[in-house]
C-alpha cells in the first residue's frame, strides 16, 4: 500500500501475470491508476500543492471589432460587405475569409434579427447552477446575409416560449452606460409572441 | 440501407506519394477517473508501457515520440508538450507536441502516420495524456478561455453552450427527437460494461436520459461525457518492420483533417462540414467510393450522444437524419450492420480530451486485430474509421485503418 498525506491510498492493481497470447485477445489486457475520490483533495487524504494564477490581460480589439464596439456605445450594429461574395457580415472583419481579399464597405444593420438557435443554460462559466436559466441564441441581424449571426442572450421571455425563427429586437442599456462592449446590448427580446 | 456515395473528386493537393506503409502494431491505455492520483507523465508512462508490451518492443528502438495534449489551462502548465516529455519516452529523441483541441486524439496517430510515411522514421510512438481533474473546481473553468474575449467572454458563456446550440439546430433542421439521441447514451454506456478502464459504465434507459438534470438544453447530465484523467498509447512502424513483429499489423490506409471557420456563429451549425471535409481526405487517399459498404466499424466522436449521429452524417456513413434511424433500428449496436462505438466512448469510457485516442485509434486498432475480447464486434472485420472533433467545434480529423495490406 503507498502512503500519501498521510492516509493510506488504494495503489493500482500489478497488471495480471498472463501469457502474451493470451492478453492480446482481450485489450486493454489492465487497466493501471489510482482512482482519487472527490473529496480526497479538499480533505487532505492526499499530497497536493495549491495554487491560483492571477493573469491580468487587456486585449487591442483590433481595426474592425474595435469600429463594431464603436457603434455599439452608439446604438448601431455595423457589419461589413465584400463586392466578390457579396456577403454582409457581422462580426464584422477586415478581410473576407473566403475571397481572401479586404472588405469593401461598412454597413449599419438593423437592431432587430432572427433567433437561428438556442439554448436554456441552468449552468455559468465555473459550471455553477444559476439561479435562474440564462437564454443564450445565435441571432441572425437584420441587414446581414442570411446565416450570418452573432452569440447573445434573450431576456423578457419564458424558456418555454423560445424558438428557433423567433423575432427578436436588442434592448441597449442607458447611453450614458455603453462602453463600448458587445454587453451594451444587455439582451434580445421578443418582437412577438408564437401563435 | 445502402446511403449513396459520397463525393470524394475533386479535392486538389493529395497525389500523396508516400515513401512506406504505415502499421500499428501495439496500443496502451490506462484507467480513465475523474481523478487520478497520478501525474500526467506518470499516466503516459503507464500507456507507454503498456503499448510497447503489446508490440513486443523497447524504447531503445523507437525513433521518435508525437505527444498529443490539450489546453494547458487544464493543468496550469504551459508547454505541457515539454512538462509531459519524459513520460511520453520522448527524451533524446525527435518529439513534437500537436494540439487541436478535442481533435487530437485523432490528430496525434494521423502525425504519427506522416512521421513514419514521409520515411523519415521507422519507429514512431504516438502518446495522447489529459489531466482534467488539477483545476477547479470544474474543467469547464479552463474551458472559458476557449471562447472569443471580446465578443463572447463578457457574456459569461459556458462551453455546453455551443454544444446545446449545435444540437437544437441539428434536431431543428433533421426533425429529430430528443429520445431518439438518448439511445445513444444508452449504447454506449452499456458497451463500456466491456471495457476494463471505463468511469461511466452503466445500464441505463432513455428515460434516464431524459429526466437528467438540466444543463445547457436541450443538453442534460446524461447525454454529455464526463471529465476525466487518463492517457493512452500507439506504437506505429513501417512495413519492413511490421511483419517482424506481428502477424496481425493494422494499416493506417488514409487519414484527413479539416478546419471550418473560427465565425461559429456564421455556420449553419446542423452539419458538421468540417468532418466531411476531413473524411473526403482520408477516402480519397484510401481509396473509397462508398463508405457505408466499405467501413466495417467506426468509432466516432462522442462527447455528446447527439455528436454520434451528427458526426456519422458528416462521415457519410448515413444521409442526414439518418443516423438516428440506424441507431433505432439497431445497426450501430455491437452485433449491427454497422457497429459505432463499439468501446463504450466517450459517453461510457470516459472523456480525457486527448487521450481519447485510447477509444478512438486504439480501439480501431483492437477491433481491426481481433484483439477487443469482449468488446469484438459481431461481423468480419477489413476496413475502421476513427474520428475526433475540436478546437471551437470547427476541426475534423478523421484516420482509416485496414487490416488488409494498402
Amino acid at each position: 500500500m503507498g502512503r500519501a498525506g498521510g492516509e493510506e491510498v488504494m495503489v493500482s492493481p500489478e497488471p495480471r501475470a498472463v501469457k502474451k497470447m493470451e492478453w492480446l485477445r482481450a485489450c486493454p489486457p489492465y487497466a493501471q491508476g489510482t482512482p482519487l475520490r472527490e473529496g480526497d483533495i479538499r480533505e487532505k487524504r492526499v499530497t497536493f500543492v495549491e495554487d491560483h494564477p492571477d493573469i491580468r490581460y487587456s486585449w487591442a480589439a483590433g481595426q474592425a471589432i474595435s469600429k463594431f464596439l464603436n457603434g455599439l456605445k452608439e446604438g448601431k450594429i455595423y457589419g461589413v460587405k465584400c463586392n466578390k461574395c457579396e456577403r454582409i457580415m457581422v462580426p464584422p472583419r477586415m478581410f473576407c475569409e473566403l475571397c481572401y481579399k479586404p472588405i469593401d464597405e461598412w454597413v449599419e444593420l438593423k437592431d432587430t434579427g432572427t433567433v437561428l438557435t438556442f439554448s436554456i443554460s441552468y449552468v455559468g462559466p465555473d459550471a455553477e447552477r444559476l439561479p435562474e436559466p440564462a437564454i443564450p441564441a445565435v441571432i441572425e441581424i437584420d441587414g446581414a446575409s442570411p446565416g450570418m449571426g452573432i452569440l447573445h442572450v434573450l431576456g423578457e421571455v419564458k424558456p418555454e416560449d423560445v424558438y428557433i425563427g423567433m423575432r427578436v429586437k436588442a434592448v441597449w442599456k442607458d447611453e450614458k452606460e455603453r462602453e463600448g462592449a458587445i454587453t451594451d446590448i444587455k439582451y434580445w427580446k421578443p418582437l412577438e409572441v408564437r401563435k | 440501407m445502402g446511403c449513396e456515395a459520397m463525393e470524394v473528386e475533386g479535392i486538389s493537393g493529395l497525389e500523396f506519394q508516400k515513401k512506406q506503409n504505415v502499421a500499428i502494431v501495439g496500443a496502451g491505455m490506462t484507467l480513465w477517473r475523474r481523478r487520478l492520483l497520478e501525474t500526467g507523465r506518470e499516466l503516459s508512462y503507464l500507456a507507454v508501457k503498456q503499448a510497447l508490451e503489446e508490440a513486443g518492443l523497447t524504447l531503445d528502438s523507437v525513433e521518435a515520440v508525437v505527444m498529443g495534449s490539450a489546453p494547458d489551462a487544464f493543468d496550469g502548465v504551459h508547454m505541457k508538450g515539454d512538462y509531459l516529455l519524459d513520460g511520453a519516452g520522448g527524451s533524446d529523441r525527435p518529439y513534437i507536441r500537436v494540439f487541436v483541441g478535442g481533435g487530437t486524439g485523432v490528430f496525434a496517430p494521423i502525425a504519427g502516420y506522416w512521421h513514419v510515411a514521409s520515411g523519415l522514421f521507422d519507429v514512431v510512438l504516438v502518446v495522447c495524456e489529459e489531466k482534467m481533474s488539477s483545476v477547479h473546481p470544474h474543467a469547464q473553468t479552463a474551458f472559458r478561455y476557449i471562447w472569443d474575449p471580446i465578443l463572447e467572454r463578457p457574456l459569461r458563456p459556458n462551453l455546453t453552450w455551443i454544444f446545446a446550440m449545435e444540437m437544437r439546430r441539428y434536431m431543428e433542421v433533421n426533425k429529430v427527437k430528443h429520445e431518439d439521441i438518448a439511445l445513444v447514451a444508452v449504447k454506449n454506456k452499456r458497451n463500456a460494461l466491456d471495457h476494463p478502464c471505463a468511469q461511466l459504465a452503466e445500464r441505463i434507459t432513455v428515460e434516464d436520459v431524459l429526466n437528467s438534470e438540466p444543463i445547457a438544453l436541450p443538453v442534460r447530465r446524461l447525454d454529455i461525457s464526463p471529465p476525466s484523467d487518463g492517457a493512452a498509447a500507439l506504437v506505429m512502424v513501417a512495413e519492413h518492420l511490421a511483419r517482424r513483429l506481428t502477424d496481425e499489423p493494422v494499416w493506417v490506409t488514409g487519414v484527413g483533417w479539416s478546419l471550418d471557420t473560427t465565425w461559429w456563429t456564421n455556420r449553419d451549425l446542423y452539419f458538421p462540414r468540417y468532418v466531411a471535409e476531413a473524411a473526403k481526405m482520408a477516402y480519397k487517399m484510401a481509396h473509397i467510393t462508398d463508405p457505408r459498404k466499405q467501413i466495417d466499424v467506426v468509432e466516432p466522436y462522442d462527447p455528446f450522444d447527439y455528436k454520434e449521429l451528427h458526426h456519422l452524417e458528416g462521415l457519410g456513413l448515413a444521409r442526414k437524419g439518418e443516423a438516428p434511424i440506424l441507431t433505432r433500428e439497431g445497426v450501430t449496436e455491437r452485433d449491427g450492420d454497422l457497429p459505432v462505438c463499439p468501446s463504450g466512448g466517450l459517453l461510457g469510457v470516459g472523456n480525457p480530451i486527448a487521450a481519447a485516442m485510447g477509444v478512438k485509434a486504439c480501439e480501431i486498432y483492437w477491433q481491426l486485430a481481433y484483439r477487443a475480447g469482449k468488446r469484438q464486434v459481431k461481423k468480419e472485420v477489413t476496413t475502421g474509421l476513427c474520428q475526433a472533433w475540436g478546437d471551437l467545434m470547427q476541426i475534423g480529423t478523421v484516420m482509416i485503418m485496414s487490416n488488409k495490406r494498402p
